[in-house]
C-alpha cells in the first residue's frame, strides 16, 4: 500500500502532465472544499460553544473582574463563591432531586401513553381517525398560553361530572399540588405531546404488516403482539422520545410554572435568581443599592451552567440515543 | 359470503382495539383541551372578574377584539413585527439547515463531534434557559457602551456602515444585517431541522447519483436535480416544524404581552382575545404556506 502511494506520488506530476492538468485541478478543487469545510465547520461550532465557555470562565470570576477591562476570559481572582452563591440562592441539591423525580416520572408516564397512543394510530384502521390524528396536530399548533387561563380554572374548581360536589357539597381545589400535571400527561396534554405521538407513529408505520399477520395467525392476540413483538422493535424511538421529554420537561418554565409553582424545580428557581441576589445584597449584607447588572450576570451564568451541566452530561453518554434515532424514524408528511 | 362476514368481524375488531389504544389520548383530549379551548373561546367574548374564591363572567361581545385592534396601542405593532420578524427568520432558518445538513452529510474527520455540537442547542437552549439569553438585553447594551467608548469596532459594524452610507437598497440590506446579527439565534433554532434533513439525505440512495455522475452530470446539477426533489417533502415538515418553534417560543412578543395582560393586569377577557387573534393568524399562516409549498413537493414513491 505504502509502496504503492509513494509510486502514485513519484508520477504525479507525469501523470498530470498526461491527463493535460486535470489531476491537478481535482487534486486542488479537493484540498480547497476540505479547507474551506473545515474553517466553516470550526467557526460554527465555536458560535455555538462559546456562549457556554463564555459563562464558564465568568463563573469563576470575582465582582471586581467582571469590571476590569484587561479580563476577557481568564479570571484574574479565581474564586468559587459564585457557585456557593448560587448553590444557595436555588437551594441546589434539594431543587435538583424534586426536578429528577418530577421530570423522570413525568417523562416515562408521557412516553408510556404516548407509546400506546402512537401504535393505536399507526396499526389500526378505525372510523373518524383522520379527524383524532388532526386533533393531535391541533394539539402541537395551539400555544399553552391560549389555554393556560381556563386550565388554572379548571383544576382550581376541579370537578369529575360534579362527582366530589355531591359527595363533600364542595370542589376540589388541586392548584399547588402536582396531581393536575400528572393528570394532564396521562392524558397525552403535556409539554410537546404531540410531537412525541407523531414521532412513534412515524416509526411503527414503518413496520411491514407481513409480521403483525404472522403473529395474528400463529394466535397472538392484540395486546400480546403489541408487548411481545412491537415494543421491542421500538427501543430506540422510545429511548430518544424519553431522552427529549426527560429534557423539555427539565427546562421547560410555562408548565412547571402553571402547575407545579409550589415545587422548587431548577428551572423555576433560575427565573428567580436575580432576584435573589439583589434582595441578598440588600437585606442581608445591607448593600443599598442592590446587585449591579454584572454582578446579577454573573451569578444568573453560575446557575445556568449548574441547571445545564446534569444534561450535558446526560447528552455526552447518550448523544446516540438523541440523534441516531432520530433520524431512523423517517419523517414524512 | 362467508367470508365478508368474517373480515367485517375482524375490521370491527380492529376498530375496536384502535379505539382502546388511542382513549388515553381522546380522554386527555376531551378533558384538559377542548373545554379549556372553548372556554377561552368564550372568555374571549367576555368582561371576567375575578373575586375572592370565584369569578363572574360578563358577557361583552366583540368588545375585548375591538379593543385590540383598535384602542390598544401595541397589539396591532407587534403582532406584524412578530409575523415579519417569523418569515425571514423561518426561511434563513430553512436555508442554514439545509445547507448545514449537506455538509454534515459528507465524509470528513470529526463528524460526529460536529453532529454533537450542532444539536446541542436543541438540549441547552431550550424552556427557561432561552429565555433567560434573552432576558441579558440590558447587558448586551452595556457592553455595547463599553465598547463604543474603548473604539473597539466590529467588523460587521464597519462593513454594515460602508453599505449604509453608499445608499444602495437600504431596505433590502437592513433584513441581510439582521440576519447576519442574528446567526447565533439561527443556528440555535436550526438543531432538529438539521436532523430532519440528514436523515433525509441518508435515504437517498448512492446508486443514483452514480448513474447521474456517468451520464455527466455535475454535483451542482445533481444537487438541483436529485437531492432536492428527494427530500422536498421534508422541507414542508422543516417549514411547519419552524413556524411552531417560532411562535411557541417565550421570547415571543405578543405570547410575552399575551402573559403580562393575565397575570399582571389580570385581565383575562383580553389577554384570551388577543391570544384567540395570535392562534387564529398562526393557523391561516401554516394553512397558506404549506398549501404553497405542497404544490412543489416532490413523492418518490
Amino acid at each position: 500500500m505504502t509502496k504503492n502511494t509513494a509510486v502514485i506520488r513519484e508520477n504525479f506530476w507525469e501523470r498530470n502532465k498526461k491527463s493535460g492538468g486535470f489531476l491537478l485541478k481535482k487534486q486542488a478543487k479537493k484540498v480547497s472544499v476540505s479547507v474551506i469545510r473545515a474553517v466553516l465547520l470550526f467557526g460554527m461550532c465555536f458560535m455555538i460553544l462559546q456562549p457556554i465557555l463564555n459563562k464558564i470562565s465568568i463563573s469563576f470570576m470575582a465582582e471586581e473582574d467582571l469590571y476590569n477591562s484587561m479580563v476577557i476570559s481568564i479570571p484574574e481572582h479565581f474564586t468559587t463563591a459564585n457557585y456557593q452563591l448560587a448553590n444557595q440562592f436555588m437551594d441546589y441539591w434539594k431543587t435538583l432531586g424534586n426536578t429528577t423525580l418530577i421530570s423522570i416520572t413525568i417523562a416515562f408516564l408521557q412516553i408510556l401513553v404516548c407509546t400506546v397512543v402512537g401504535y393505536g394510530f399507526a396499526r389500526f384502521e378505525f372510523p373518524f381517525k383522520k379527524f383524532w390524528f388532526a386533533c393531535v396536530m391541533l394539539t402541537i399548533i395551539i400555544p399553552p398560553q391560549t389555554i393556560s387561563t381556563s386550565l388554572y380554572l379548571h383544576f382550581r374548581f376541579f370537578d369529575i361530572l360534579g362527582i366530589f360536589k355531591l359527595l363533600t357539597g364542595n370542589t376540589l381545589n388541586l392548584r399547588g399540588s402536582v396531581l393536575p400535571y400528572y393528570l394532564m400527561s396521562a392524558g397525552c396534554m403535556g409539554l410537546k405531546n404531540g410531537l412525541y405521538i407523531y414521532m412513534i407513529r412515524q416509526f411503527f408505520r414503518n413496520i411491514p404488516k407481513d409480521i403483525e399477520e404472522a403473529a395474528y395467525v400463529d394466535g397472538c392476540g392484540t395486546l400480546r403482539t403489541f408487548l411481545q413483538i412491537m415494543l421491542p422493535d421500538a427501543k430506540p424511538i422510545l429511548t430518544s422520545c424519553f431522552l427529549f421529554a426527560f429534557v423539555w420537561q427539565w427546562t421547560d418554565g410555562v408548565y412547571s410554572k402553571m402547575f407545579l409553582g409550589n415545587m422548587k424545580l431548577l428551572s423555576t428557581q433560575l427565573t428567580q435568581i436575580g432576584e435573589k441576589l439583589s434582595n441578598y445584597l440588600m437585606y442581608t449584607l445591607g448593600e443599598p443599592s442592590g446587585a449591579s447588572v454584572g454582578y446579577t450576570q454573573c451569578i444568573v451564568s453560575t446557575g445556568t451552567l449548574m441547571v445545564i451541566l446534569p444534561l450535558l452530561v446526560l447528552y455526552l453518554f447518550a448523544q446516540k440515543g438523541f440523534v441516531e434515532s432520530l433520524s431512523s424514524t423517517g419523517i414524512k408528511m | 359470503m362467508k367470508k365478508v362476514k368474517k373480515l367485517k368481524g375482524l375490521r370491527k375488531r380492529n376498530a375496536i382495539s384502535g379505539y382502546l389504544f388511542i382513549l388515553p389520548f381522546i380522554v386527555g383530549f376531551l378533558a384538559f383541551m377542548v373545554k379549556p379551548f372553548f372556554q377561552s373561546l368564550y372568555m374571549s367574548f367576555c368582561n371576567v372578574e375575578l373575586g375572592a374564591g370565584s369569578f363572574k363572567m360578563g358577557f361583552a361581545g366583540i368588545a375585548n377584539y375591538l379593543r385590540a385592534f383598535t384602542v390598544d396601542t401595541e397589539f396591532n405593532r407587534l403582532l406584524a413585527e412578530e409575523i415579519w420578524r417569523m418569515s425571514y427568520n423561518a426561511l434563513a432558518i430553512m436555508v442554514f439547515s439545509f445547507f448545514v445538513a449537506l455538509v454534515l452529510n459528507q465524509k470528513f474527520k470529526g463528524r460526529a463531534f460536529v453532529r454533537a455540537v450542532f444539536f446541542l442547542p436543541v438540549i441547552l437552549s431550550s424552556g427557561v434557559i432561552l429565555g433567560i439569553e434573552y432576558d441579558n438585553s440590558l447587558l448586551a447594551s452595556v457592553q455595547d457602551t463599553i465598547q463604543q467608548s474603548t473604539g473597539n469596532a466590529s467588523i460587521t459594524g464597519v462593513i454594515e456602515e460602508i453599505l449604509m452610507t453608499s445608499g444602495i437598497g437600504g431596505e433590502v440590506f437592513d433584513i441581510v444585517f439582521e440576519i447576519v446579527d442574528g446567526v447565533y439565534d439561527v443556528a440555535i433554532a436550526s438543531g432538529i431541522q438539521i436532523i430532519i434533513f440528514l436523515s433525509g439525505l441518508q435515504t437517498i440512495s448512492a446508486s443514483m447519483y452514480e448513474a447521474a455522475e456517468i451520464d455527466g452530470c455535475t454535483k451542482w446539477e445533481s444537487l438541483w436535480k436529485i437531492t432536492f426533489p428527494m427530500i422536498s417533502p421534508l422541507f414542508l415538515v422543516n417549514w411547519i416544524y419552524t413556524i411552531v418553534d417560532f411562535c411557541m417560543r417565550s421570547d415571543n412578543a405578543v405570547i410575552e404581552k399575551i402573559s403580562d395582560t393575565m397575570i399582571v393586569d389580570l385581565n383575562y377577557g383580553f389577554a384570551s382575545a388577543m391570544s384567540w387573534i395570535y392562534f387564529l393568524v398562526v393557523i391561516l399562516i401554516i394553512g397558506i404556506s404549506s398549501l404553497i409549498i405542497s404544490k412543489g413537493v416532490y413523492y418518490y414513491d
